[in-house]
Protein backbone atom coordinates (compact mmCIF):
# COMPACT_ATOMS: atom_id res chain seq x y z
CA UNK A 1 0.00 0.00 0.00
CA UNK A 2 2.81 2.03 0.79
CA UNK A 3 4.09 2.25 -2.56
CA UNK A 4 0.73 2.85 -4.39
CA UNK A 5 0.38 6.92 -4.68
CA UNK A 6 3.62 7.00 -6.49
CA UNK A 7 2.76 3.67 -8.72
CA UNK A 8 -0.07 5.35 -9.59
CA UNK A 9 1.22 8.79 -9.88
CA UNK A 10 4.09 6.89 -12.53
CA UNK A 11 1.64 5.22 -14.44
CA UNK A 12 -0.32 8.58 -14.76
CA UNK A 13 2.65 10.18 -16.13
CA UNK A 14 3.78 7.15 -18.63
CA UNK A 15 -0.15 7.40 -19.79
CA UNK A 16 -0.01 10.83 -20.28
CA UNK A 17 3.51 10.89 -22.32
CA UNK A 18 2.10 8.00 -24.65
CA UNK A 19 -1.16 10.34 -25.42
CA UNK A 20 1.32 13.46 -26.36
CA UNK A 21 3.57 11.56 -28.21
CA UNK A 22 0.49 9.38 -30.18
CA UNK A 23 -0.79 12.98 -31.02
CA UNK A 24 2.34 14.19 -32.08
CA UNK A 25 2.68 11.45 -34.61
CA UNK A 26 1.22 12.62 -37.52
CA UNK A 27 2.55 16.13 -37.76
CA UNK A 28 6.22 15.19 -36.24
CA UNK A 29 8.01 14.36 -39.27
CA UNK A 30 9.73 17.01 -40.68
CA UNK A 31 9.15 17.68 -44.68
CA UNK A 32 12.88 17.52 -44.78
CA UNK A 33 12.73 13.85 -43.91
CA UNK A 34 10.35 13.25 -46.25
CA UNK A 35 12.11 14.33 -48.88
CA UNK A 36 15.10 12.74 -48.02
CA UNK A 37 13.23 9.21 -48.07
CA UNK A 38 12.75 10.01 -51.25
CA UNK A 39 15.69 10.95 -52.83
CA UNK A 40 18.06 8.23 -53.61
CA UNK A 41 21.47 9.39 -52.58
CA UNK A 42 23.56 7.41 -50.10
CA UNK A 43 24.97 10.00 -48.49
CA UNK A 44 21.95 11.36 -47.87
CA UNK A 45 20.83 7.79 -46.13
CA UNK A 46 24.14 7.73 -44.33
CA UNK A 47 23.87 11.15 -42.65
CA UNK A 48 20.52 10.30 -41.27
CA UNK A 49 21.26 6.90 -39.99
CA UNK A 50 24.06 8.90 -38.27
CA UNK A 51 21.35 11.61 -36.82
CA UNK A 52 19.47 8.83 -36.00
CA UNK A 53 21.71 6.85 -34.25
CA UNK A 54 22.60 10.10 -32.16
CA UNK A 55 19.27 10.79 -31.40
CA UNK A 56 18.74 7.71 -29.93
CA UNK A 57 21.91 6.83 -28.02
CA UNK A 58 23.75 9.97 -27.20
CA UNK A 59 20.98 12.17 -26.70
CA UNK A 60 19.16 10.56 -24.06
CA UNK A 61 21.73 11.12 -21.56
CA UNK A 62 22.95 14.72 -22.42
CA UNK A 63 22.22 17.57 -24.80
CA UNK A 64 23.67 18.29 -28.00
CA UNK A 65 27.29 19.83 -27.40
CA UNK A 66 27.02 23.26 -29.28
CA UNK A 67 29.83 22.02 -32.34
CA UNK A 68 33.23 20.60 -31.15
CA UNK A 69 36.49 20.22 -33.65
CA UNK A 70 36.10 17.61 -36.36
CA UNK A 71 39.52 16.86 -34.91
CA UNK A 72 38.04 15.33 -32.09
CA UNK A 73 34.94 13.53 -33.69
CA UNK A 74 36.82 9.97 -33.28
CA UNK A 75 37.82 10.35 -30.09
CA UNK A 76 34.22 11.25 -28.95
CA UNK A 77 32.73 8.34 -31.02
CA UNK A 78 34.98 5.50 -29.55
CA UNK A 79 34.16 6.99 -26.29
CA UNK A 80 30.43 6.94 -26.97
CA UNK A 81 30.75 3.05 -28.12
CA UNK A 82 32.21 1.91 -25.12
CA UNK A 83 30.26 4.01 -22.82
CA UNK A 84 26.73 3.56 -24.59
CA UNK A 85 27.11 -0.02 -25.71
CA UNK A 86 27.26 1.18 -29.50
CA UNK A 87 27.32 -1.56 -32.24
CA UNK A 88 30.27 -0.96 -34.72
CA UNK A 89 27.56 -0.10 -37.52
CA UNK A 90 26.41 2.55 -35.72
CA UNK A 91 29.72 4.00 -34.87
CA UNK A 92 30.76 3.86 -38.27
CA UNK A 93 27.30 5.98 -38.92
CA UNK A 94 28.33 8.49 -36.05
CA UNK A 95 31.23 9.09 -37.33
CA UNK A 96 29.74 9.90 -40.79
CA UNK A 97 26.75 11.92 -39.21
CA UNK A 98 30.09 14.44 -37.61
CA UNK A 99 32.20 14.28 -40.75
CA UNK A 100 29.66 14.75 -43.71
CA UNK B 1 35.63 20.80 -68.85
CA UNK B 2 35.98 24.66 -68.14
CA UNK B 3 37.39 23.59 -64.65
CA UNK B 4 39.73 21.56 -66.05
CA UNK B 5 41.40 24.01 -68.51
CA UNK B 6 41.09 26.49 -65.62
CA UNK B 7 43.30 24.05 -63.37
CA UNK B 8 45.79 23.04 -66.19
CA UNK B 9 46.07 27.41 -66.92
CA UNK B 10 47.17 27.78 -63.09
CA UNK B 11 49.22 24.81 -62.70
CA UNK B 12 51.24 25.76 -66.03
CA UNK B 13 51.32 29.57 -66.30
CA UNK B 14 50.73 30.63 -62.06
CA UNK B 15 52.35 27.99 -59.78
CA UNK B 16 51.31 30.33 -56.83
CA UNK B 17 48.01 30.19 -58.15
CA UNK B 18 48.42 26.09 -57.74
CA UNK B 19 49.58 26.39 -54.60
CA UNK B 20 46.67 27.68 -52.96
CA UNK B 21 44.08 25.66 -54.85
CA UNK B 22 46.39 22.99 -53.52
CA UNK B 23 46.08 24.23 -49.98
CA UNK B 24 42.26 25.10 -50.26
CA UNK B 25 41.60 21.73 -51.52
CA UNK B 26 43.76 20.04 -48.46
CA UNK B 27 41.87 22.71 -45.64
CA UNK B 28 38.07 21.69 -47.24
CA UNK B 29 39.06 17.97 -47.20
CA UNK B 30 38.30 17.27 -43.72
CA UNK B 31 38.55 13.05 -44.47
CA UNK B 32 42.40 13.65 -44.45
CA UNK B 33 41.98 15.55 -41.00
CA UNK B 34 42.82 12.94 -38.30
CA UNK B 35 39.85 12.89 -36.44
CA UNK B 36 41.26 10.65 -33.45
CA UNK B 37 43.05 13.54 -31.12
CA UNK B 38 42.81 13.63 -27.56
CA UNK B 39 40.28 15.81 -26.07
CA UNK B 40 39.57 17.25 -22.65
CA UNK B 41 35.71 17.22 -21.67
CA UNK B 42 34.13 17.71 -18.24
CA UNK B 43 32.32 21.09 -16.62
CA UNK B 44 32.93 23.64 -14.14
CA UNK B 45 30.30 24.98 -11.79
CA UNK B 46 29.69 26.65 -8.94
CA UNK B 47 26.69 24.84 -6.21
CA UNK B 48 24.88 26.24 -3.28
CA UNK B 49 23.03 23.38 -0.88
CA UNK B 50 20.87 25.36 1.73
CA UNK B 51 19.52 22.25 4.61
CA UNK B 52 17.75 23.03 7.62
CA UNK B 53 18.99 26.85 7.51
CA UNK B 54 22.57 26.14 6.61
CA UNK B 55 23.61 26.92 3.49
CA UNK B 56 27.24 24.94 1.62
CA UNK B 57 29.11 26.29 -1.16
CA UNK B 58 30.86 24.41 -3.33
CA UNK B 59 33.07 25.23 -6.57
CA UNK B 60 33.33 22.01 -8.61
CA UNK B 61 35.93 21.15 -11.37
CA UNK B 62 34.78 17.46 -13.61
CA UNK B 63 37.67 17.45 -15.91
CA UNK B 64 37.74 14.37 -18.45
CA UNK B 65 40.56 13.57 -20.68
CA UNK B 66 40.17 10.67 -23.31
CA UNK B 67 43.22 9.63 -25.49
CA UNK B 68 42.79 7.14 -28.25
CA UNK B 69 46.28 5.12 -29.04
CA UNK B 70 46.06 3.21 -32.06
CA UNK B 71 42.96 1.80 -33.77
CA UNK B 72 41.51 0.28 -31.22
CA UNK B 73 42.43 1.72 -27.69
CA UNK B 74 41.18 4.68 -25.55
CA UNK B 75 42.54 5.88 -22.04
CA UNK B 76 40.21 7.86 -20.56
CA UNK B 77 39.85 9.61 -17.15
CA UNK B 78 38.03 11.50 -14.56
CA UNK B 79 38.33 13.70 -11.97
CA UNK B 80 36.73 15.66 -9.18
CA UNK B 81 37.83 18.40 -7.85
CA UNK B 82 35.85 20.00 -5.08
CA UNK B 83 36.12 23.11 -2.83
CA UNK B 84 33.41 23.29 0.01
CA UNK B 85 32.68 26.41 2.04
CA UNK B 86 30.03 25.20 5.05
CA UNK B 87 29.08 26.77 8.01
CA UNK B 88 30.91 25.96 11.22
CA UNK B 89 27.76 26.53 13.51
CA UNK B 90 26.71 29.06 16.16
CA UNK B 91 27.71 32.21 13.91
CA UNK B 92 31.39 31.00 14.03
CA UNK B 93 31.79 31.66 10.60
CA UNK B 94 32.99 29.64 7.33
CA UNK B 95 35.19 26.38 7.30
CA UNK B 96 36.09 24.87 3.86
CA UNK B 97 37.93 21.45 2.59
CA UNK B 98 38.96 20.25 -0.42
CA UNK B 99 38.64 16.96 -2.31
CA UNK B 100 40.49 15.82 -5.03
CA UNK B 101 39.05 12.07 -6.62
CA UNK B 102 39.22 9.86 -9.34
CA UNK B 103 36.57 8.38 -10.89
CA UNK B 104 37.56 6.63 -13.44
CA UNK B 105 41.30 5.71 -14.92
CA UNK B 106 40.77 3.28 -17.58
CA UNK B 107 42.29 1.30 -21.02
CA UNK B 108 39.48 0.24 -22.99
CA UNK B 109 40.48 -2.04 -26.06
CA UNK B 110 37.89 -2.69 -28.49
CA UNK B 111 39.28 -6.42 -29.04
CA UNK B 112 36.24 -7.69 -31.56
CA UNK B 113 32.92 -5.63 -32.52
CA UNK B 114 31.17 -7.41 -29.65
CA UNK B 115 33.47 -6.92 -26.89
CA UNK B 116 35.95 -4.30 -25.55
CA UNK B 117 37.94 -5.30 -22.36
CA UNK B 118 38.20 -2.43 -20.09
CA UNK B 119 41.12 -2.44 -17.33
CA UNK B 120 42.24 0.02 -14.70
CA UNK B 121 39.68 2.22 -12.12
CA UNK B 122 35.95 1.90 -13.44
CA UNK B 123 32.74 2.94 -12.61
CA UNK B 124 30.96 0.03 -11.37
CA UNK B 125 27.96 -0.76 -14.23
CA UNK B 126 25.32 -1.22 -11.38
CA UNK B 127 21.66 0.36 -12.77
CA UNK B 128 22.08 3.69 -14.95
CA UNK B 129 22.62 6.70 -12.79
CA UNK B 130 26.77 6.11 -11.89
CA UNK B 131 27.22 5.27 -15.33
CA UNK B 132 25.33 7.79 -17.36
CA UNK B 133 23.91 10.67 -14.77
CA UNK B 134 26.31 11.51 -12.76
CA UNK B 135 28.35 13.88 -14.08
CA UNK B 136 27.64 17.72 -13.12
CA UNK B 137 27.10 18.53 -16.76
CA UNK B 138 24.33 16.00 -17.14
CA UNK B 139 22.07 16.00 -14.14
CA UNK B 140 21.15 18.89 -12.58
CA UNK B 141 19.96 16.99 -9.39
CA UNK B 142 21.56 14.93 -6.29
CA UNK B 143 22.46 11.40 -6.85
CA UNK B 144 19.57 9.26 -6.26
CA UNK B 145 18.96 7.83 -2.74
CA UNK B 146 19.40 4.29 -3.55
CA UNK B 147 22.54 4.74 -5.38
CA UNK B 148 24.97 2.90 -3.02
CA UNK B 149 23.40 -0.37 -3.53
CA UNK B 150 24.95 -2.26 -6.27
CA UNK B 151 27.80 0.05 -6.65
CA UNK B 152 29.95 -0.97 -3.99
CA UNK B 153 29.89 2.35 -1.63
CA UNK B 154 32.67 4.53 -3.57
CA UNK B 155 31.15 3.57 -7.27
CA UNK B 156 33.92 2.46 -8.34
CA UNK B 157 35.95 -0.74 -8.99
CA UNK B 158 39.34 -1.86 -9.55
CA UNK B 159 40.00 -4.41 -11.64
CA UNK B 160 38.63 -5.84 -15.02
CA UNK B 161 35.69 -5.70 -17.26
CA UNK B 162 34.11 -7.17 -20.40
CA UNK B 163 31.84 -4.83 -22.05
CA UNK B 164 29.92 -4.29 -25.54
CA UNK B 165 27.34 -4.75 -27.70
CA UNK B 166 26.21 -8.60 -28.11
CA UNK B 167 23.17 -7.98 -30.48
CA UNK B 168 22.32 -5.19 -32.64
CA UNK B 169 19.55 -4.55 -35.50
CA UNK B 170 16.73 -1.95 -36.21
CA UNK B 171 14.65 -3.05 -33.86
CA UNK B 172 16.57 -4.00 -30.69
CA UNK B 173 20.05 -3.98 -29.19
CA UNK B 174 21.49 -5.72 -26.59
CA UNK B 175 24.11 -4.65 -24.37
CA UNK B 176 26.46 -6.07 -21.49
CA UNK B 177 29.02 -5.05 -19.03
CA UNK B 178 30.40 -7.98 -16.57
CA UNK B 179 33.30 -7.08 -14.20
CA UNK B 180 35.74 -7.89 -11.63
CA UNK B 181 37.35 -5.64 -8.75
CA UNK B 182 39.95 -6.09 -6.51
CA UNK B 183 39.67 -4.33 -2.76
CA UNK B 184 41.53 -0.97 -2.76
CA UNK B 185 41.88 1.41 0.35
CA UNK B 186 44.54 3.47 -1.44
CA UNK B 187 42.93 7.82 -1.51
CA UNK B 188 42.68 8.04 -5.04
CA UNK B 189 41.18 4.06 -5.41
CA UNK B 190 39.20 3.24 -3.34
CA UNK B 191 36.99 0.14 -4.13
CA UNK B 192 34.97 -3.12 -2.47
CA UNK B 193 36.49 -6.70 -3.26
CA UNK B 194 33.24 -7.24 -5.56
CA UNK B 195 32.00 -8.96 -9.04
CA UNK B 196 28.97 -8.41 -11.05
CA UNK B 197 27.48 -7.01 -13.93
CA UNK B 198 24.27 -5.80 -16.01
CA UNK B 199 22.45 -6.67 -19.44
CA UNK B 200 19.75 -4.54 -20.84
CA UNK B 201 17.92 -4.12 -24.04
CA UNK B 202 17.25 -0.75 -25.82
CA UNK B 203 13.93 -1.32 -28.59
CA UNK B 204 15.20 2.39 -31.05
CA UNK B 205 11.80 2.56 -32.52
CA UNK B 206 9.87 2.55 -29.31
CA UNK B 207 12.72 4.59 -27.21
CA UNK B 208 12.45 1.90 -24.42
CA UNK B 209 15.15 0.76 -22.32
CA UNK B 210 14.86 -2.38 -20.45
CA UNK B 211 17.92 -3.69 -18.41
CA UNK B 212 18.79 -5.56 -14.69
CA UNK B 213 21.96 -4.91 -12.87
CA UNK B 214 23.68 -7.74 -10.46
CA UNK B 215 26.32 -7.06 -7.95
CA UNK B 216 28.13 -9.30 -5.36
CA UNK B 217 29.74 -7.94 -2.36
CA UNK B 218 33.09 -10.33 -2.08
CA UNK B 219 34.62 -8.21 1.31
CA UNK B 220 35.92 -9.97 4.17
CA UNK B 221 33.24 -12.80 5.46
CA UNK B 222 30.11 -10.43 4.09
CA UNK B 223 29.48 -12.00 1.47
CA UNK B 224 25.86 -10.07 -0.19
CA UNK B 225 23.93 -9.80 -3.15
CA UNK B 226 22.46 -6.75 -5.05
CA UNK B 227 19.90 -6.74 -7.49
CA UNK B 228 18.48 -4.00 -9.77
CA UNK B 229 16.15 -3.33 -12.57
CA UNK B 230 15.81 -0.26 -14.68
CA UNK B 231 13.48 1.31 -17.20
CA UNK B 232 14.20 4.51 -19.27
CA UNK B 233 11.39 5.99 -21.94
CA UNK B 234 11.92 9.08 -23.84
CA UNK B 235 9.48 8.93 -26.45
CA UNK B 236 10.65 10.09 -30.21
CA UNK B 237 7.91 12.83 -30.94
CA UNK B 238 8.48 14.90 -27.83
CA UNK B 239 11.22 15.95 -25.35
CA UNK B 240 10.33 14.07 -22.59
CA UNK B 241 12.38 11.78 -20.88
CA UNK B 242 10.90 8.84 -18.25
CA UNK B 243 13.80 6.98 -15.86
CA UNK B 244 13.38 4.72 -13.43
CA UNK B 245 15.68 2.63 -11.43
CA UNK B 246 14.83 -0.51 -8.78
CA UNK B 247 17.19 -1.74 -6.43
CA UNK B 248 17.02 -4.43 -3.51
CA UNK B 249 20.48 -4.82 -1.27
CA UNK B 250 21.12 -6.81 1.48
CA UNK B 251 19.29 -4.56 3.91
CA UNK B 252 16.96 -2.36 1.72
CA UNK B 253 15.91 -1.77 -0.88
CA UNK B 254 14.36 1.22 -3.16
CA UNK B 255 13.39 2.91 -6.41
CA UNK B 256 13.42 6.25 -7.87
CA UNK B 257 11.24 7.49 -11.28
CA UNK B 258 12.40 11.13 -12.54
CA UNK B 259 10.94 13.01 -15.85
CA UNK B 260 12.32 15.99 -17.38
CA UNK B 261 10.81 17.74 -20.15
CA UNK B 262 12.46 20.57 -21.81
CA UNK B 263 10.18 23.02 -23.08
CA UNK B 264 11.45 22.80 -27.04
CA UNK B 265 8.29 22.61 -28.43
CA UNK B 266 7.00 25.64 -27.64
CA UNK B 267 9.21 28.01 -30.35
CA UNK B 268 12.13 25.57 -30.11
CA UNK B 269 14.81 24.81 -28.39
CA UNK B 270 16.65 27.89 -28.21
CA UNK B 271 14.15 30.26 -27.63
CA UNK B 272 13.43 32.31 -24.67
CA UNK B 273 10.92 29.39 -23.28
CA UNK B 274 12.45 26.58 -25.05
CA UNK B 275 15.26 26.92 -23.10
CA UNK B 276 13.89 26.02 -19.80
CA UNK B 277 13.53 22.15 -18.33
CA UNK B 278 11.59 21.16 -15.50
CA UNK B 279 12.53 17.75 -13.91
CA UNK B 280 10.54 15.80 -11.52
CA UNK B 281 11.97 12.64 -8.89
CA UNK B 282 10.05 10.40 -6.86
CA UNK B 283 12.44 8.29 -4.69
CA UNK B 284 11.41 6.06 -1.89
CA UNK B 285 13.70 3.98 0.24
CA UNK B 286 12.70 0.76 2.44
CA UNK B 287 14.58 -0.30 5.44
CA UNK B 288 14.98 -4.19 6.11
CA UNK B 289 17.16 -4.20 8.97
CA UNK B 290 19.67 -1.74 10.12
CA UNK B 291 22.91 -1.45 8.20
CA UNK B 292 24.96 1.97 8.99
CA UNK B 293 27.51 1.09 5.83
CA UNK B 294 24.90 0.81 3.35
CA UNK B 295 24.72 4.26 3.34
CA UNK B 296 20.70 4.63 3.11
CA UNK B 297 18.67 6.17 5.40
CA UNK B 298 17.89 4.42 8.59
CA UNK B 299 14.27 4.43 8.29
CA UNK B 300 12.21 4.59 5.33
CA UNK B 301 11.79 7.76 3.91
CA UNK B 302 10.29 9.41 0.96
CA UNK B 303 11.67 12.02 -1.21
CA UNK B 304 10.31 14.56 -4.12
CA UNK B 305 12.98 16.94 -5.97
CA UNK B 306 11.30 19.80 -7.95
CA UNK B 307 14.24 21.03 -10.61
CA UNK B 308 14.35 23.94 -13.09
CA UNK B 309 17.00 24.29 -15.29
CA UNK B 310 17.84 26.67 -17.53
CA UNK B 311 19.98 26.16 -20.56
CA UNK B 312 22.14 28.93 -21.56
CA UNK B 313 24.07 29.33 -24.48
CA UNK B 314 27.66 28.52 -24.64
CA UNK B 315 26.98 25.39 -22.86
CA UNK B 316 26.03 27.06 -20.01
CA UNK B 317 23.51 25.91 -17.45
CA UNK B 318 21.48 27.18 -14.64
CA UNK B 319 19.69 25.12 -11.93
CA UNK B 320 17.26 25.41 -9.10
CA UNK B 321 15.90 22.50 -7.14
CA UNK B 322 13.84 22.17 -4.02
CA UNK B 323 13.66 18.70 -2.37
CA UNK B 324 11.28 17.78 0.55
CA UNK B 325 12.42 14.60 2.48
CA UNK B 326 9.65 12.62 5.20
CA UNK B 327 10.84 9.81 7.42
CA UNK B 328 10.02 8.66 10.51
CA UNK B 329 12.99 10.26 12.08
CA UNK B 330 12.37 13.61 10.36
CA UNK B 331 11.11 15.55 8.07
CA UNK B 332 13.47 18.37 6.15
CA UNK B 333 13.35 20.27 2.86
CA UNK B 334 16.59 21.19 0.63
CA UNK B 335 17.32 23.75 -1.51
CA UNK B 336 19.79 23.56 -4.07
CA UNK B 337 21.36 26.34 -7.09
CA UNK B 338 24.04 25.70 -9.20
CA UNK B 339 25.57 27.17 -12.57
CA UNK B 340 27.15 24.83 -14.75
CA UNK B 341 29.96 25.22 -17.58
CA UNK B 342 30.55 22.14 -20.07
CA UNK B 343 33.46 22.09 -21.99
CA UNK B 344 34.95 20.17 -25.31
CA UNK B 345 37.85 20.64 -27.29
CA UNK B 346 41.09 18.66 -28.29
CA UNK B 347 43.72 18.41 -26.21
CA UNK B 348 46.40 19.43 -28.56
CA UNK B 349 46.62 20.14 -32.20
CA UNK B 350 46.29 16.96 -34.27
CA UNK B 351 48.60 16.21 -37.59
CA UNK B 352 46.97 15.21 -40.75
CA UNK B 353 46.81 12.14 -41.72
Amino acid sequence: MRIFAPVSLCLLLLSTAYVFSQAKEGSALPANSQQQAKGNAVHNATQRDGQVVFEQNCSRCHNTPQGFSPRISGTVVRHMRVRAGLSAEDEKALLRFFNP
Amino acid sequence: MGTLLTLRYCILRRPACAVSLFAALLWNMPALVAQDVPLLSGGVGFLTNTNAGNTTYQTVAVPVLEAPIGQHLLVESRANILETFSPQGNGQGYDHSTFLGLSYLQADYIATPHITVVGGYFLTPFGTYNERLSPIWISSLDAPLIFSIGTMGSGSGTGGMLRGNAYSTDKVSISYAAYFSAGSTNKEFQSSRSTGGQVYAYFPQARLEVGASYGRSLEGTQLSNAYGAHLWWEPAKIPLKLRSEYAHGAHSQGYWIETDYRLSQFSGADSLIGRLEPVFRLQQTFRNSPDPSDFLPGADTQRVDFGLNYHLPHELRINAQYARQFSSTENFNIWETGIVYRFLFPAWKGKSK
